[in-house]
This record gives C-alpha cells, sequence and structure tokens, in this order.
C-alpha cells in the first residue's frame, strides 16, 4: 500500500522548520515557486535563515517577501538581479551571498539528493568562483571540485501531485524543483492540484514520491509574470 | 554601423542546419527572429526547454512558460520541457552547438566578462559559467563600446571572468572579429563603417589583413 504524505495544508506542511535552518526553494525567477510554504515562512517569522534558490524573488514576491522581513541571513543562488532590497542588503553586508554557477547550482543539489559527496566541472575555472577550490585535469582540461548540497528543508511547487508524493511539473516550472526534491532532509511538495492515487500514469512522473515527505494542495496561486512579452493580435 | 537587430541578424548567419543554440539575455535573444523560414534549429533556454517558439499571442501568456531571460514565450512542436540538471548536461556536455551571449568586456586571449562589476553591480553569472567553459561555439553579441564610450575590446579584462580563453567570435555594432593566438583578428566591417573606425575603437591588439570586406546585411 502506499505510503501518504499528504498533510492539510502549509501549516502542517511547515511544522519543524526552525531560525537558522537551511532551506532549499524551487522555482526560476517567479516561476514554479512555492508560494504557499514561503508565505506561511513569513508567517512564522523564522529567521537566521541560508536559502539555496536560483533567484531571490522580486521585492514583493517570491524570497523577496522573506528578505523584506530580514528572516534570510544567507543566499545560495546564480543569479540575483532583479530584486532591489537584496540589492542594498548585499551590498551593505547585512545579507551573506554565496553566488555560483546556474548548472553547478543544480548539479550541486542533484549531488546532495544522489549521495555524491562532490564532482569536478569546467564552470568557473580561472574565475573568482574557483577561489579555494580543487583543480584538477581531465582530458587536458582544467575543472573545479564542487560539493554537494542538502537542506533540512527543500520546498518544491509541482503542477499535480498524489498523496504518494509523486510529482508532475509544468513547462518551465520543473526548473530546479526536482533536483531539490531530491536534495532535502524533508521535502514539502505544494501542488496546484492533488489527485487521487493511480490517477497519474507511472510513466509520466517526473519526481517520484520516495523524495517527497509531505504534499499539500496550495489553496491560491498568484503566478506572477515577471516579463510580460507578447504579439499584437 | 549596426542597430542590435543588425547585430542579431549578423549572427543568425552563423546558424547552422541541424544546430541547438542557446542564446542569451538582450541582443543574442533577437537572433531567433532572423533565422531562415525551413532552416531545422531548435532554441534551448537554460531553464528548460528545447524547442522555444516566439513570444505567445496576447492573452495566451503561461506564467509556467518562460525563457532564460523570465519573459513569456511559447514552445514549437517537438518541443521538450526538463529540469535545469538536464539542461546544463545538454550544455557541459557539449550537445548545444552554438552559444550567443552577451559581454561586458572581451579580452584578445579570449576571456569573457559579464557578470559584475565589484561596489556597484552584482546580478550573478547565472547560467553564463556553465555555457562559456564548455560550448565548443561560442559567439559575444555587444556594442563595441560601453555607455562611457570606452572599448570593450580589451588586452585583458578588468572585470571579474566569467570564463577563461572562450570566445572565439564577437560580432558588434561596428565589425565581425575572431580571436586566436592571442589578437582579435578583423574579419568584416559593418556597412559604412571604416577600418580606421574600428581599429581607434578597439583598445585590444587588433590584426587588421589587407582586405576587409563589408558584411552583406539583408
Amino acid at each position: 500500500m502506499a505510503i501518504t504524505k499528504s498533510v492539510n495544508g502549509p501549516e502542517a506542511a511547515c511544522d519543524g522548520v526552525k531560525s537558522g535552518m537551511t532551506l532549499m526553494l524551487g522555482g526560476f525567477g517567479l516561476c514554479g515557486i512555492p508560494e504557499c510554504s514561503i508565505a506561511e515562512l513569513v508567517k512564522r517569522g523564522v529567521d537566521d535563515l541560508t536559502c539555496i534558490s536560483n533567484n531571490a524573488g522580486v521585492d514583493d514576491f517570491g524570497l523577496g517577501l522573506l528578505l523584506q522581513k530580514r528572516q534570510i541571513r544567507k543566499m545560495i543562488s546564480s543569479y540575483v538581479g532583479e530584486n532591489d532590497e537584496f540589492e542594498r542588503q548585499m551590498l551593505s553586508g547585512e545579507l551573506e551571498v554565496d553566488l555560483i554557477p546556474q548548472g553547478s547550482l543544480a548539479e550541486r543539489c542533484r549531488a546532495g539528493g544522489a549521495g555524491i559527496p562532490a564532482f569536478y566541472t569546467p564552470a568557473g575555472f580561472g574565475t573568482e568562483v574557483a577561489e579555494g577550490k580543487e583543480v584538477r585535469d581531465f582530458n587536458g582540461k582544467p575543472h573545479i571540485l564542487e560539493s554537494a548540497l542538502t537542506a533540512d528543508f527543500a520546498f518544491v511547487k509541482a503542477w499535480k501531485g498524489d498523496a504518494a508524493g509523486n510529482l508532475v511539473f509544468k513547462a518551465t516550472a520543473r526548473n530546479f524543483n526536482p533536483m531539490m526534491a531530491m536534495a532535502g532532509t524533508i521535502t514539502v511538495a505544494e501542488v496546484e492540484e492533488l489527485v487521487p492515487l493511480g490517477t497519474l500514469s507511472p510513466n509520466e512522473i517526473h519526481t517520484p514520491g520516495i523524495f517527497v515527505q509531505r504534499i499539500f494542495q496550495g489553496a491560491h496561486y498568484d503566478k506572477r509574470i515577471e516579463q510580460r512579452t507578447v504579439q499584437t493580435r | 554601423m549596426l542597430d542590435k537587430n543588425g547585430i542579431a541578424k549578423r549572427i543568425a548567419q552563423e546558424v547552422r542546419e541541424g544546430w541547438y543554440v542557446n542564446l542569451g539575455i538582450g541582443i543574442p535573444t533577437l537572433v531567433a527572429n532572423f533565422i531562415p523560414e525551413g532552416m531545422e534549429v531548435e532554441f534551448q533556454s537554460e531553464n528548460g526547454i528545447l524547442g522555444m517558439g516566439p513570444f505567445p499571442m496576447e492573452g495566451d501568456e503561461d506564467a509556467d512558460l518562460i525563457n532564460a531571460g523570465k519573459q513569456t514565450i511559447t514552445a514549437r512542436p517537438g518541443a521538450v520541457y526538463f529540469d535545469s540538471a538536464t539542461s546544463f548536461a545538454m550544455i557541459r556536455g557539449q550537445h548545444v552547438q552554438l552559444t550567443v551571449l552577451g559581454a561586458m568586456e572581451v579580452a584578445q586571449n579570449g576571456d569573457i566578462a559579464n557578470w559584475k562589476i565589484p561596489g556597484k553591480m552584482v546580478k550573478g553569472m547565472g547560467g553564463a559559467m556553465d555555457l562559456v567553459a564548455s560550448a565548443e561555439n561560442i559567439i559575444v553579441a555587444m556594442m563595441h563600446a560601453n555607455r562611457a564610450g570606452a572599448s570593450k575590446l580589451l588586452s585583458t579584462c578588468s572585470l571579474p571572468l566569467t570564463g577563461v580563453g572562450c570566445v572565439k567570435r564577437v560580432v558588434t555594432n561596428l565589425a565581425v572579429l575572431d580571436i586566436k593566438d592571442g589578437a582579435f583578428h578583423l574579419v568584416e566591417r559593418a556597412p559604412g563603417v571604416t577600418v580606421e573606425s574600428i581599429v581607434e575603437a578597439t583598445a585590444g591588439t587588433l590584426i587588421v589583413p589587407d582586405y576587409v570586406p563589408e558584411m552583406r546585411i539583408d
């Protein structure tokens, strides 16, 4: 019989999140971010957090909401360009920031979930990113040693999911969510639609439920668009 | 002299049938608009799509379907979505044939800087370091000079590097330049631009052949 992961909502899903913890949060820009879990973290007021997320949201949405309340001590990201408050906190030294190449960030999360402690990559060789890291040549090309990332809690957002924790993502809202789901000690998945067991085709599940400890259906999704680009009819 | 669309048009001429191409944010994104109709080319965006199509018609935009510049896009028939680790496996594993990206500075040894101005601007490198560290074929699309009028083609980069010795070709508003043997080589000049003005606008070592053809841009 399937192991049931479903919880009532974001409050139950965030049970045990404490100040000082390391969290992973899926999403690329505002696409595929765990909106409901972020709102709950803001409400709980946990602080001194280390947040691993590709981006830092915008001033009034996504991780920007946690930054506004000064709940984040350190960010580990690849690109943080669209957030003035973030830039202010970083340049003033209030916020510690570790910027790492996007592919290395994805692979470090994947490695963390896959039991691989470290790996070599060519990305960042000869740059600030390589400072203090072991360099080794493979096939005549220099690579740097990058370590795996894990988190106390990983918060991911999927399109559909079931009580077993199986997840299906929609379009480019998949991004970092599958790797972060793998790397969380406790992975919380929020979904737009929690469907009955057996509804999702086992052939088409993106993230197997083994990586998910808690799942709930979000009550409402804003799904903001950062850059609305269209052709006029 | 070329405008941004002109630079994109010239770069589009570099794209070959059957190539998977990653386009960066800014001028590189425009390259997709100038691929000849019927040419089999697929655009990869590192946030997780292969087979990226044009912007959606007004009202059809989908918050879940964006490119790496966070712009709303569409997916072409045959498109596929994937996670970020798979996306960078395509990039690092050299399954993408061409990378086009912007730069703040390029050096005559092929170094590129495009992610940070210490103390002023720190947006992050995004996927640029992974892209330039692995791609066989990297074209930089940029203006020849920065907003202050200073040359962006230098003997050595002054800003923190994104990658070392990786850029092979630069297309600017003034010229097409190749990088080899530690120098810029002038390949083509933009319509109406003299060799002298390109020499003057290039701070790094520039090798000028006897004959420099003008670009052919329709």
